[in-house]
């Protein structure tokens, strides 16, 4: 167990947890977009950036999603500086997506009424935090869709920028795990459409033999019997109907 | 080239390397260098070879600006617009190179005998303006030289 203070209080957690983890666990709140419990730190929007002192008396600002607890360590969450670098940083994602719902409801948490940088276009809600990719090659383990190019022409996108991967199977994780929503997903009379930032593609969905219910992408199902090692007829009912 | 002899080419280059996905920069150097560029077919092969996603390799081909996924001309023209060659008039140079070939920067001519690019500095600022053709290093270039320059090339 380490012993650390985050903003006065003494905290005890277990070795390995991130500072933003122990915060949470305290029911200290540190605002964060990219952060996901489900894949590996990343530390890719900055917004959980907060102050740390170490055992030793040096003082830095780190990412709390990816910054490790130590002994001794005192952290704050809500300082001037902190509040100062954090206002800037939701400046520049209004700027960028000033689209997006769920960065205009921490901007105004941190009363951020508006961004004195030129509003860009065509950036379709995403912030380039990786989610959808990370969670698409660590989770499901497919790797349909990657950050592309550098700079300010960095993309989330499709192998070629074509409406079209190989290898995705339609599971929609990439979707769920979007914390700006920049991807969405649609699933209409036997077809599902999954929109990315830049591309989107169709996936033809499978009936249920029981109740005609259409339940997933045949291309996801096709994809766990062959992972699974299981015969493609015992996916013919949906989980629903299966005996 | 065929896609079958660059699917060849391609199988050489990843017997070389021993299939290790660590070294997927230097593999795609050296396809580069056999292929000119880097086509479609070539990645899939590449991502099929290495047993690496596809998504991988186009963002690591996309990243680094030695890459091309386009097919760039027999020569690659460099012509340096760091301050140094900026002040000693590298502009002109440059507009007299994309009028000489009748295209823009960071295009191929149709014959794909030469490909125009700008580059930062290339650490010759003594010399500048710098304009570099392949391997070759050419100094002190003004507008009336950039004609002669480029007729050394077929």
């Amino acid at each position: 167990m380490v012993k650390l203070t985050i903003n006065g209080r003494e905290i005890t957690v277990e070795e390995g947890t991130t500072i933003l983890h122990a915060a949470r666990e305290n029911n200290i709140y540190i605002p964060t977009l990219c952060e996901n419990e489900a894949v590996a730190p990343y530390g890719a929007c900055r917004l959980c950036l907060v102050e740390i002192t170490t055992a030793r008396g040096r003082e830095r600002l780190v990412t709390s999603c990816i910054y490790l607890v130590e002994e001794g360590l005192t952290v704050r969450t809500d300082t001037e500086r902190i509040g100062r670098i954090r206002r800037m940083l939701l400046e520049l994602l209004l700027a960028r997506c000033a689209d997006s719902e769920v960065i205009h409801d921490l901007a105004r948490q941190a009363s951020v009424t508006r961004t004195r940088f030129t509003k860009q276009t065509g950036n379709n809600k995403c912030i380039l935090c990786a989610n959808c990719a990370r969670t698409c090659e660590e989770v499901v383990g497919v790797a349909a869709i990657s950050l592309a190019r550098r700079g300010v022409d960095r993309e989330m996108t499709t192998p070629f920028n074509e409406d079209f991967s190989e290898v995705c199977i339609g599971c929609g994780s990439c979707a769920y795990s979007c914390p700006t929503s920049a991807i969405t997903l649609e699933d209409t009379d036997g077809t599902r459409v999954i929109n990315w930032p830049h591309n989107q593609m169709e996936f033809k969905m499978k009936a249920c033999s029981v109740c005609g219910k259409y339940w997933a992408p045949e291309k996801q199902v096709e994809y766990v019997a062959r992972t699974s090692g299981t015969p493609l007829s015992d996916y013919d009912a949906c989980p629903d109907c299966r005996e | 080239m065929e896609v079958k002899e660059l699917k060849e080419k391609v199988k050489q280059v990843l017997q070389k390397y021993q299939l290790d996905e660590s070294v997927l920069v230097d593999i795609l150097h050296d396809i580069q260098a056999e292929c000119g560029y880097l086509p479609k077919e070539v990645l899939e092969e590449t991502s099929r070879g290495l047993g690496v996603p596809l998504s991988r390799i186009y963002s690591v081909a996309t990243f680094f600006k030695a890459f091309s996924l386009e097919p760039r001309g027999r020569h690659l023209i460099h012509v340096c617009t760091g301050t140094a060659c900026h002040v000693r008039g590298t502009v002109k140079v440059l507009e007299k190179m994309e009028q000489a070939l009748g295209i823009k920067t960071g295009e191929t001519t149709s014959d794909l005998k030469f490909t125009l690019e700008t580059v930062n500095c290339v650490g010759a600022c003594a010399l500048g303006p710098m304009v570099i053709i392949g391997e070759n290093y050419h100094g002190e270039m003004t507008p009336e030289t950039v004609g002669p320059v480029l007729e050394n090339y077929n």
